[in-house]
């Protein structure tokens, strides 16, 4: 495929791409060494065009330094790395128009106001069209909510609005990949909502949102992907619902007589049996779920309520990091 | 979602694909911009007042004590006869440190200063490429350093005009010429000196991209600067004299002889272009590859 024909998605499936073509973002054996410490540790990042993606991890748990290798500010010390199948870094002058991003927080000229900061910004966009710059700034300013403050300095924004004004930079020309590290830091939780909900409209335009947090609660709900990362390395990725389904269903007898229902549910062979007061629990397995209720009844324990339950993505991390989610690594 | 929901939704919305935008190939925008950021910071339109106390304060005590003959440079002696050399009096007394200290300041800032506060990975990422980024910052230290040269010799040719009047005007030779050469050949000392004080901005160009903190890269420029006139004035190290970066500064003075002395003046330009040349290249061996952390 000749370089430079951009025309439709053939272009950018191209053969030499092969399989990395429906990806996004796809790294192979990424890894960065500063000295002797190993910051990133040869990770396989897979992220499908048109995915949210939660990239997740406690901080210094290695999320920024991958983020600044995908985007071309620091070079690997091994490891490649394809951006809307594209080869990075080589291929950056054609890549990085389509990717917005927000690197490690927002960075402003502080005695610029908001509106000329993103001038400003424009202005080196050699892909930007001055004619249409006024129109584009105060619509990415709009869309952040900032319009009414887009004449004020920097130097006067508060962090969650020197946050929103991150976002709105990138969001200065249309995006096929938005690349948002912790875009939510120093947001209100009205202004985190806000966040979210701006990040399912930019998907729903079709682009593909990479977002890296240490929180969670924060992005579990717009993500149709997640990536964990801790200490350099990338536990798990995939589907929300493939990495959820990793942790094992547990059922949960209420009832009266939990050491009865315990019993019960060891005679059916299954694992890892609890008792805690008027609860019993026990992994259910292969073992159809249904068939667990019919057989307490049929032993006299009296039932008073039943769940199966996956454990939560919070539980998750805890077992794959082995600590809590919001512990520095 | 399945991994063939993402790929056809992927599909389907390229239509709107950003790669469609065309790349403008020539274009000063993101000079025009620099030169904003520069002239418009508070900062540099104080340091820019600064520089113009000088040529004032020369015309006025010259106007009101006439110089003793003997004292000072030879530009000053001259003063009564004709304003313009007042022009000439201020650079020559702003060259040892006020220009290029000014100087010193926006190439300090031009890469540390992004870095400092961030910026530098938001140019890096729109994309800027790196060479690209280092040459509007060179062509715009090259233009603050002209406009800040001729800025003082505005100012001086103004004040001095004003106070003293103009008129034929006697080079450092001994014959006249008419104001309006004399205007010309104030001009191309001004314009001289503008090209040596950016060689100078080079080497700050390049110390820039060497740390995060501009104070500390205009520190740097300013005592490369001041060791430069010390070494120079070092009999000893006559051998090294001619390659000093501010050995070449004060001849300036030849553009006022007639006709105008080319030999000096010209050693001076092919310097000031050695240096800008060398610092540039280092700028860019140094930067091009560089971890952008900040």
């Amino acid at each position: 495929m000749a370089e430079g024909s951009q025309t439709g998605i053939q272009a950018v499936m191209s053969p030499v791409s092969g399989e990395h073509g429906d990806l996004a973002v796809a790294t192979s054996g990424l890894t960065k060494k500063f000295h002797q410490q190993v910051a990133v540790n040869a990770i396989d990042l897979r992220v499908p065009r048109g995915a949210v993606y939660g990239f997740l991890g406690p901080n210094g748990s290695g999320k920024t330094t991958t983020i600044r290798m995908l985007l071309g500010l620091i070079r690997p010390t091994a490891g490649h790395h394809r951006l809307l199948g594209q080869a990075m870094p080589d291929r950056a002058g054609e890549v990085l128009p389509m990717v917005g991003s927000l690197v490690e927080g927002p960075a402003f000229h502080p005695y610029l106001s908001a509106r000329a900061n993103l001038v400003r910004l424009d202005s080196v966009d050699r892909h930007a069209d001055p004619r249409t710059t006024k129109a584009r700034v105060d619509g990415a300013l709009d869309r952040v909510g900032l319009l009414a403050a887009a004449d004020k300095k920097y130097r006067a924004y508060s962090l969650g609005m020197r946050q929103r004004l991150a976002i709105a930079g990138a969001l200065l020309e249309p995006r096929e990949l938005l690349v948002l590290d912790e875009p939510t830091n120093g947001l209100d939780p009205q202004g985190t909502r806000e966040v979210r909900h701006l990040i399912g409209s930019l998907a729903d335009d079709g682009a593909t949102v990479l977002i890296s947090s240490h929180l969670l609660s924060e992005v579990e709900q717009v993500c149709t992907h997640i990536g964990v990362m801790h200490v350099g390395t990338l536990l798990t990725q995939g589907p929300i619902a493939q990495v959820r389904a990793v942790g094992e269903a547990r059922a949960r007898v209420v009832t009266g007589r939990p050491q009865d229902a315990a019993r019960v549910l060891g005679g059916l062979g299954l694992a890892d049996v609890v008792i805690q007061p008027g609860v019993a629990m026990a992994t259910v397995g292969t073992f159809a779920a249904e068939e667990i209720v019919v057989a307490l009844v049929r032993e006299g324990v009296p039932v008073t309520g039943f769940a199966v339950e996956r454990p939560s993505l919070e539980d998750l991390f805890v077992s794959l990091t082995g600590e809590g989610f919001n512990v520095s690594g | 979602m399945s991994a063939a929901d993402l790929s056809a939704t992927g599909t389907t919305e390229l239509a709107t694909s950003p790669a469609a935008r065309p790349l403008r190939h020539i274009s000063t925008r993101f000079l025009r911009s620099e030169l904003r950021l520069i002239f418009g910071r508070r900062r540099n339109q104080a340091g820019m007042g600064i520089l113009a106390v000088v040529p004032v304060m020369i015309a006025i005590t010259v106007k009101l004590s006439a110089p003793r003959p003997g004292r000072g440079p030879d530009f000053f002696a001259s003063i009564t006869s004709n304003g313009l050399f007042v022009a000439l009096a201020a650079l020559s007394i702003e060259l040892g440190l006020f220009l290029p200290l000014a100087v010193a300041a926006i190439a300090g800032d031009s890469i540390a200063g992004e870095a400092n506060i961030g910026t530098l990975r938001y140019l890096l990422t729109v994309p800027v490429h790196r060479t690209r980024l280092l040459a509007v910052k060179f062509a715009a230290i090259t233009i603050f350093s002209l406009v800040a040269t001729l800025w003082v010799s505005l100012v001086g040719a103004v004040a001095g005009l004003a106070l003293f009047g103009g008129g034929q005007m006697t080079m450092l030779s001994g014959t006249q010429i008419g104001m309006g050469s004399a205007v010309l050949r104030v001009l191309l000392a001004t314009i001289y000196l503008g090209l040596c004080f950016a060689s100078l901005g080079a080497i700050g160009l390049f110390i820039s991209t060497l740390t995060e903190q501009p104070i500390g890269a205009t520190i740097a420029v300013v005592v490369i600067n001041v060791l430069s006139f010390i070494m120079d004035s070092i009999p000893q190290l006559s051998w090294l004299h001619e390659w000093l970066p501010t050995h070449w500064w004060m001849s300036f003075g030849d553009f006022l002889r007639d006709p105008i002395a080319w030999g000096d003046v010209s050693r001076g330009l092919l310097t000031a272009a050695g240096y800008m040349l060398v610092f540039w290249l280092a700028s860019w061996a140094r930067f091009a590859d560089k971890d952008v952390t900040g």
